[in-house]
C-alpha cells in the first residue's frame, strides 16, 4: 500500500526504543498482557461475528436448506454442483470475469492519465484533485440510480447522441461478442456489461488517481534528471523509470478494485437489477434473490462461499506479500 | 500504571457486560413477555408487520389501527412496515425474525401457496377456525378465497383486500382515433396489435426491468389459454408443465413478446403504465394497483383516458391478489391480535382500509357505493367471478418455484425458445407440492 519510503526513518526510530525495553523486562511483558487485553475484545467479536459466521455460511452450503423450513441434513456438494449447471450462475460467472477485467483496465488507465496531467504543476491543481475525487463520496447507489437515467436508452445521453445518428442500447442489450456456445450460456462480452463498467469507472477512478498521484510525488526528481542527462527520452523515463517505480501502487489498486468488482451488489441492483437473460447479473445479486425471494437458503450460501474463495484468490497472495515486504 | 490498568479494568467489565447482557436478553426478556401475557395480557405491543409504505397504501394501515385504536384503546400498537417493493425487503426481516423465534404479532402475507407451503407448512402459523366461527364470517367471505387460506381444512389468515391481477388497461384515445375496440380474445388481440403496429405505436408496454412483471403477462397468458380448470390444475400438478397446451401459451407468450416497446428491460411497471397514459403505448397488461397510479399519479380519468376489460380469454375469471394477515405460533399477546384481526375482517375496517388503497374489500357485503367506478364494477364482477390464484404474486405456488420460474421467463424473454422455456419450467415444478 505505502509506497512511499517514509516508513524506514520510522522504524529506525522505535528500534533503539524496543532495545531499551528488553533490558528492564518487566515493562514489556506488562505491555504484552496489556495489548492483549486491548485486543481481547476485538478478537473475540471478530471471531465470531466474522470468522464464525463464514464458517457457518459454509456448513449451510453443505446442507439440504433450501425452503423455509431448516433443514441441516448433508448435501455433500449438490448445491455447488446445481450452481456451475444453472444457466443464470453461469452467465454470472462470465459476467463478472468481464466485468472485473474491464473495470480494473478502465481504473488503472483512467488513474493513471488523470495523475500524471495532475502531476504537470498545473494550475488549480487541488481543485481537480477534488472533482476527481469527489465521486468516491458517493454510495454505488446513487452512482448507480443516476447512470441508471443517463445511460437509458429512450432518455439520458442518448437524446445527445441520436443527433449524430446513433443511439446504443446500454445496458438493455442482450448482445453478447463474440458469443460462443459455452455450457448452457454464450460466451463472451455481453455488451450491457460496458455501461456498468463506465458508471464503476466514474465512481472509483478517483481513488486510483489519488493512488497514482501520490506515487509520482514520491519518485525523487534527480532519478528522471539523471536519465534526462543520460539522453533518454521522456517515453523512455516513463516506461522505464516512472511506471516500474509505481508497479506497488498497481498491485494495490488492482487489489482493491477486484475485491470490488467480484463482491459488486449494490451498483447493479440500482442500475440494472439481473438484466434481460441476465446479462448483467452477477453473483451478489443472484445470491440475494434466491436466497431472500426462493428461500434457497443452502444455494444462497454456496454463491457466497464462491465468492469468498474468488476474492481469496487475489487477497491472500496479496497478505502473503506485504507481510514478507514489511519484515 | 495503576491508572492505565484501571482503564483496562473497565474496558474489559464493559464487554464483559455487552456480552452477558446480549446472551441474556433474550431469556428474560421471554420470562417477561410470558408472565406478562399469563397475568396482563394486554401489556405487549402489537407490531403489525407488512410492507405497506407507499402512498395510498400506508394511509390505508394507518387509518386501520386508527380504527383499532378507538375500538380497544388499551392495546398498544406499532406500526412495524418495512419498506421496499413488492416486500422483498420485508420478507427477508420477516424470515429471519420467524426463524429466531420472535414472530411478529401478525404480518402481512399473500393469501395461497405464500401462506400454505411457506408460514403453515414450516409450523409457524395458528389456526383462526374458531375466530371465523366467532365472526360468523364464513359465508361473509366467498369460498374460494378461503380455500385460498386454508390447508388440510384449517383457516389460517384473514383477507384484507383483493387486487385483479388479469386486466389489460388500454387508453381510449388511441383506440377511439383508430376506430378499435377492447380486444376480448387473442385473436382480436393480434388484429389489434398489428393495426396499432402499422400506425407506428407500441401495441403492447411492459417493463420487466423486475422479472416479475413478465410472469404476470405469462400467467394471464396460461389462464386466457387453458382456463380456469386446466390452469389451477398446474399447480396440483395434474396438468404437467411440458403439455401441449401450456406449450401453445408459451408460443402465444412469445408472438404477444414481439408487439412490446424496445426498452422493456430497463422499465419497471409504472414506467410500462406511464407509456400507456401518455399513449406512447396503446395496451397494458398489470394487476389493479396500476388504476392508482393511473388516477393518482398521472391524473388521468377512469374510463375517459384510460379503459380497461379481462385480459384475452377470461372473462368471467378473475386471478386473485389478496394481502392476509394471521397469527404466528409463540406471540406473547394472541388475543390481542385476534382482536386486530377482527377489526381487520369487519366491514368497517375492510372499507377503511381499501377506500385508500384503492383495491376493493375481501367481504361479499361491502358497501359497494363508496367505491369508484372501476371498483364498483370490480367489486360487482368479483361476486360471481371464478377465481384463480395469481402465481406471479406467490398465492399459486411457493416462493421457491416462483424464483425460478422468473428466471425461466426471464430467459425467455429475450431468447424465445419455447422447447428450452417449457423444461425449465417443467424442471421448476418438480418443486411443487403435489
Amino acid at each position: 500500500m505505502e509506497p512511499v519510503k517514509a516508513s524506514t526513518p520510522l522504524e529506525h526510530h522505535s528500534k533503539p526504543s524496543m532495545m531499551k525495553e528488553t533490558k528492564r523486562k518487566r515493562p514489556l511483558i506488562n505491555d504484552r498482557v496489556k495489548a492483549i487485553l486491548c485486543l481481547l475484545p476485538s478478537i473475540i467479536l471478530i471471531t465470531i461475528f466474522v470468522y464464525g459466521f463464514i464458517g457457518w455460511t459454509g456448513y449451510v452450503s453443505f446442507s439440504n436448506w433450501n425452503s423455509l423450513i431448516p433443514d441441516f441434513s448433508f448435501a455433500g456438494l449438490k448445491n455447488y454442483a446445481y450452481l456451475f449447471a444453472d444457466f443464470r450462475f453461469q452467465a454470472d460467472l462470465r459476467n463478472t470475469v468481464f466485468f472485473t477485467l474491464f473495470f480494473i483496465m478502465a481504473v488503472l488507465v483512467a488513474g493513471l492519465i488523470l495523475a500524471i496531467l495532475l502531476d504537470q504543476k498545473i494550475r488549480a491543481e487541488s481543485l481537480f484533485r477534488n472533482i476527481f475525487f469527489f465521486p468516491m463520496a458517493l454510495s454505488f447507489v446513487v452512482t448507480g440510480v443516476v447512470w441508471q437515467w443517463v445511460l437509458n436508452p429512450s432518455t439520458g445521453v442518448n437524446l445527445i447522441l441520436k443527433e449524430f445518428g446513433i443511439s446504443p442500447m446500454w445496458y438493455t442489450s442482450v448482445t453478447i461478442i463474440p458469443g460462443i456456445e459455452w455450457g448452457k450460456i454464450e460466451f463472451g462480452v455481453p455488451v450491457a456489461m460496458i455501461a456498468v463498467v463506465i458508471a464503476a469507472m466514474w465512481q472509483m477512478t478517483g481513488f486510483s488517481v489519488a493512488m497514482y498521484l501520490a506515487g509520482l510525488r514520491g519518485i525523487p526528481d534527480e532519478l528522471r534528471e539523471a536519465a534526462r542527462i543520460d539522453g533518454a527520452s521522456e517515453f523512455k523515463i516513463f516506461t522505464k523509470i516512472i511506471f516500474p517505480l509505481l508497479m506497488p501502487i498497481t498491485v494495490s489498486v488492482i487489489i482493491i478494485m477486484a475485491h470490488i468488482s467480484l463482491k459488486i451488489f449494490d451498483l447493479i441492483y440500482a442500475m440494472t437489477g439481473p438484466g434481460a437473460n441476465f446479462v448483467t447479473d452477477v453473483p451478489g445479486v443472484y445470491m440475494f434473490e434466491t436466497t431472500f425471494r426462493g428461500n434457497y437458503y443452502a444455494n444462497g450460501a454456496a454463491i457466497t462461499m464462491i465468492m469468498l474463495l474468488s476474492v481469496a484468490i487475489f487477497i491472500i497472495p496479496y497478505l502473503i506479500s506485504s507481510r514478507k515486504g514489511g519484515s | 500504571m495503576k491508572k492505565t490498568w484501571s482503564i483496562i479494568l473497565t474496558i474489559s467489565l464493559v464487554f464483559v457486560f455487552a456480552l452477558a447482557g446480549c446472551s441474556s436478553s433474550s431469556s428474560t426478556g421471554g420470562d417477561s413477555g410470558k408472565k406478562a401475557g399469563k397475568e396482563k395480557p394486554g401489556k405487549a405491543t402489537l407490531d403489525i408487520f407488512s410492507w405497506w409504505t407507499g402512498a395510498g397504501e400506508e394511509d390505508g394501515l394507518k387509518a386501520l389501527i386508527e380504527l383499532f385504536k378507538e375500538k380497544h384503546p388499551d392495546v398498544k400498537i406499532e406500526n412495524a412496515a418495512v419498506a421496499g417493493g413488492a416486500g422483498t425487503n420485508a420478507k427477508a426481516v420477516l424470515a429471519s425474525r420467524m426463524q429466531g423465534n420472535d414472530p411478529p404479532a401478525t404480518f402481512q402475507v399473500h393469501g395461497g401457496a405464500e401462506l400454505n407451503e411457506g408460514w403453515v407448512a414450516a409450523g409457524k402459523m395458528e389456526t383462526l377456525d374458531d375466530l371465523y366461527v366467532q365472526e360468523g364470517w364464513s359465508d361473509k367471505f366467498p369460498k374460494e378465497l378461503i380455500d385460498l387460506v386454508s390447508k388440510d381444512g384449517h383457516i389460517y389468515s384473514v383477507p384484507v383486500n383483493i387486487h385483479r391481477g388479469n386486466v389489460l388497461w388500454y387508453n381510449k384515445k388511441i383506440f377511439a382515433e383508430n376506430n378499435l375496440e377492447a380486444p376480448k380474445t387473442f385473436d382480436d388481440f393480434f388484429k389489434v396489435a398489428d393495426a396499432l403496429k402499422a400506425k407506428g405505436i407500441t401495441p403492447l408496454a411492459l417493463g420487466d426491468k423486475e422479472p416479475w412483471t413478465a410472469t404476470h403477462l405469462f400467467e394471464d397468458v396460461l389462464l386466457g389459454m387453458l382456463g380456469a380448470d386446466n390452469y389451477k390444475k398446474l399447480w396440483t400438478g395434474d396438468i404437467p408443465f411440458d403439455d401441449p397446451k401450456v406449450k401453445e401459451a408459451a408460443e402465444t407468450f412469445k408472438k404477444m413478446l414481439s408487439y412490446v416497446n424496445d426498452d422493456h428491460s430497463s422499465r419497471n411497471w409504472q414506467d410500462a403504465s406511464q407509456l400507456v397514459g401518455t399513449g406512447e403505448a396503446a395496451m397494458n397488461v398489470m394487476g389493479d394497483w396500476a388504476k392508482g397510479y393511473f388516477s393518482n399519479d398521472l391524473k388521468l380519468k377512469a374510463n375517459e383516458d384510460f379503459g380497461w376489460i379481462a385480459t384475452p380469454g377470461t372473462d368471467g375469471l378473475f386471478m386473485v391478489i389478496t394481502d392476509t394477515f394471521g397469527l404466528p405460533k409463540g406471540v406473547k399477546n394472541p388475543n390481542d391480535v385476534k382482536k386486530w384481526l377482527s377489526v381487520l375482517g369487519s366491514v368497517e375496517g375492510q372499507d377503511k382500509f381499501n377506500l385508500l388503497k384503492g383495491s376493493i374489500p375481501a367481504r361479499i357485503d361491502a358497501d359497494k357505493s363508496k367505491y369508484d367506478v372501476y371498483g364498483q364494477q370490480t367489486i360487482e364482477e368479483f361476486k360471481t367471478a371464478g377465481l384463480t390464484p395469481s402465481l406471479a404474486h406467490g398465492s399459486a405456488a411457493a416462493e421457491g418455484f416462483l424464483t425460478k420460474v422468473n428466471q425461466a421467463v426471464n430467459i425467455f424473454v429475450t431468447q424465445q425458445k419455447v422447447d428450452q422455456f417449457v423444461d425449465s419450467l417443467k424442471a421448476a415444478s418438480s418443486e411443487l407440492k403435489k
